[in-house]
């Protein structure tokens, strides 16, 4: 009896020094880099010579290219090659994670490509140095001249594993390639990689022309370019280089911009100082006339869903940013703040407004919600304009014109991008000036 | 008889102890305390082991020392007779006596600078308010930046005082994980992201076992962002590890469950 009062005693005791679980709360991490390692891809040793491939050393291409677009989002940290102590083919194989953490390496990118039979075969796997397991592994096999895109490619499915985000780099940017003094400026069509690479020029540089933008599937662009001294909207095939007008309309038409689905193109038409915004159907030519008011309105760009329509317009006594259906109903301003707003553009994810702002002698680039709200202020400078979404939404390429000289006589155009929280402003790589980019969807889908 | 009788009373005696001893441990969610728990925060800083508790204390002893100098400012008539009868205080001087005084009057209101913050997290930890204030460069009203302060704060608190830790200890390991762990940023703000990870840890810090809560959450078509976040949230975890644990009670943190939500954070 004795001794099983002492069990319940002890028993109960311990059932009631039990804790309850420790909880507690993460809110805030840091938002550095990522480091993250990226090898060297293995080259396989009985890989053959293509055309002007180097093959030996497009391993190293690869990876440095992959490094490259990493750096440039400021979301991850490349780190330094010299600091890896595994070799390429060990590291595909099963890396010693450990020796990888030695190096602070969070991810870790290893592959390895073959050339044989005039195919590029290249497989990539990409690990979590932490969890010591692989999170992703693809393999792809082109023709050895697409290597590049390969990178590219790479980089996306790595950036989207890790981020959650769709990719951006395997993309391009056609934009307008400027030359010559302001008083004769050449200015023609241009197409590059999101990088800077593969720059091809799209027009010879007679007429002038501007706002270039790509359709859904990057295969037309249309643009504004100058026809018996009118400046008209017109169509063009990249691939086969066949141009032509856009509607017949008796006088200029501008501001051009594809509709989500690709069939029709949205623009401005001026006749008499007044400017309204029509849409033009491909197939059927058939003209619409969206808006009918007797102010300015221009710079039309549909929502991603194709429902929304948002434009500028001085209807009321200064040029601000509006929203309304597609059909033209329902008009609603959604900019009050100071200042003139211009050139908005939808985001591809639908929630932003990107556009530009002049106050008090500045340019400004920024987004709003849809709604008007939130509107935030990303750069500030003396002059810049004609932001351009990214395919994922997550930055903005605009171009930026800045004195150059001795005494700031001249100036020079280039494009810039950054970040939609303000951050990773920088540069892009261009032959000549540019200006009026305009960023594609993405090429592989 | 008096054998049944002393058995009877002993028994009772012991589930009168039983019944004091185990009522807290029942009590899973204390009643929600008024933000005068922030005070803790300093008083603890004395005894705690994160690295930033003495710079903490300089700037509460600086607070108070600037409180003293105010009563003796006022108080002494000896003092206002050294004044210059016709000097105007500045602008700025005004200000600033007047917050002090502010500050006599309500002893529990706490300077922001006071909010206990490492080095560490000043350099790689980025505050949901600096991020606000960086992210919108428009400038945001002051006031929205100082409701979010509080609300911080005060989740912190709670969540400390529920768990069992110490403040001190709460906020090293917590301070400890900000730091290992890096957000990503592609995430949607308006999602509902919290991810638990239950561990299991040896009394040096480093994990036995780690658990994601919701783990079938993980594979589900469209929680794309929840893994990634619960995979960055586990990497964290091991990158810290071993944990800053207190060096005592073994059994209460054995066993520990981390919230990893950064809506804050992303929401700016």
């Amino acid at each position: 009896m004795k001794k099983i009062f002492y069990i319940l005693t002890l028993f109960l005791f311990k059932f009631n020094i039990a804790y309850s679980l420790i909880e507690v709360d993460i809110t805030r991490g840091n938002l550095d880099p990522l480091p993250i390692a990226v090898s060297p891809l293995h080259v396989d040793p009985q890989s053959n010579n293509y055309q002007d491939v180097k093959t030996k050393e497009l391993g190293e291409l690869i990876s440095s290219i992959v490094e490259k677009n990493f750096r440039s989002t400021g979301l991850f940290n490349p780190l330094n090659k010299d600091a890896f102590v595994q070799k390429p083919d060990i590291a595909h194989l099963k890396p010693r994670f450990e020796d990888w953490r030695l190096i602070t390496a969070q991810a870790l990118v290893t592959g390895k490509l073959l050339i044989k039979d005039e195919k590029l075969k290249i497989e990539f796997r990409l690990w979590d140095v932490a969890a010591n397991k692989e999170m992703i592994a693809l393999a792809f096999t082109t023709t050895p001249s697409n290597w590049r895109r390969v990178a590219h490619i790479i980089s996306d499915k790595i950036y989207e594993r890790l981020t959650g985000e769709t990719g951006y780099f395997d993309t391009r940017i056609i934009y307008v390639s400027e030359t010559g003094p302001r008083t004769q400026r050449i200015k023609k069509l241009a197409i590059m990689d999101q990088d800077g690479e593969n720059t091809k020029y799209l027009t010879l540089g007679n007429e002038l022309v501007l706002t270039p933008r790509f359709n859904p599937t990057n295969q037309l662009v249309t643009y504004l370019s100058y026809f018996r001294n009118l400046p008209r909207v017109y169509l063009l095939d990249i691939e086969t280089g066949i141009q032509e007008v856009v509607g017949n309309f008796p006088g200029m038409t501008f501001a051009p911009r594809f509709s989500p689905d690709g069939k029709k193109i949205i623009m401005s038409f001026a006749e008499d100082g007044n400017s309204d915004i029509y849409t033009m159907d491909l197939e059927s030519r058939l003209v619409e006339r969206i808006t009918e008011d007797s102010s300015i309105d221009t710079s039309p760009s549909y929502s991603p869903d194709g429902k929304y329509i948002t434009f500028n317009s001085d209807r009321s006594g200064l040029q601000q940013i509006y929203i309304m259906k597609s059909d033209g109903s329902g008009v609603k301003r959604i900019s009050f703040g100071d200042g003139l707003y211009g050139t908005p553009v939808w985001s591809p994810r639908g929630d932003l407004i990107a556009f530009t702002k002049v106050r008090g002698g500045k340019f400004y680039i920024g987004v709003m919600r849809s709604d008007g709200s939130g509107e935030r202020l990303l750069t500030e400078n003396f002059y810049q304009e004609a932001p351009s979404w990214s395919p994922n939404g997550r930055l903005l390429v605009f171009y930026r014109e800045t004195k150059s000289g001795k005494k700031g006589e001249g100036f020079t155009a280039r494009l810039w991008s950054i970040d939609i929280t303000g951050y990773n402003e920088r540069e892009l790589k261009t032959e000549t000036d540019a200006s009026d980019p305009s960023w594609s969807s993405l090429l592989s889908k | 008889m008096t054998r049944s009788l002393i058995y009877s009373l002993s028994f009772h005696a012991v589930m009168i102890l039983l019944t004091v001893l185990s009522l807290p441990f029942m009590i899973r969610q204390p009643v929600d305390l008024p933000p005068i728990i922030s005070v803790e925060l300093i008083q603890i800083s004395d005894k705690t082991n994160i690295p930033f508790a003495p710079k903490a204390r300089k700037v509460i002893e600086k607070v108070k020392k600037e409180e003293k100098r105010v009563v003796s400012e006022q108080a002494p008539p000896a003092a206002k007779a050294k004044e210059k009868p016709d000097r105007i205080p500045l602008p700025k001087e005004q200000d600033q006596k007047k917050k002090l005084i502010k500050k006599k009057q309500n002893p529990e209101e706490i300077k922001p600078e006071i909010r206990q913050a490492s080095e560490f997290e000043k350099k790689e930890i980025i505050d949901t308010n600096q991020i606000a204030a960086l992210i919108d460069k428009a400038k945001e009203e002051s006031t929205k930046v100082e409701k979010s302060k509080k609300k911080l704060t005060q989740s912190s608190v709670k969540n400390s005082f529920a768990s069992g830790l110490t403040l001190s200890e709460a906020d090293a390991l917590r301070a400890q994980i900000f730091g290992c762990w890096t957000v990503p940023l592609g995430l949607p703000y308006d999602d509902d992201l919290l991810v638990r990870i239950k561990l299991e840890l040896k009394q040096d810090g480093t994990i036995s076992k780690s658990e994601i809560l919701d783990h079938e959450r993980m594979n589900r078509p469209g929680q794309k962002f929840y893994k990634i976040l619960a995979e960055s949230a586990l990497r964290a975890v091991r990158i810290c590890q071993p944990l800053r644990v207190p060096q005592t009670g073994y059994e209460k943190w054995k066993d520990i469950q981390l919230n990893f939500n950064p809506t804050e954070m992303l929401k700016g």
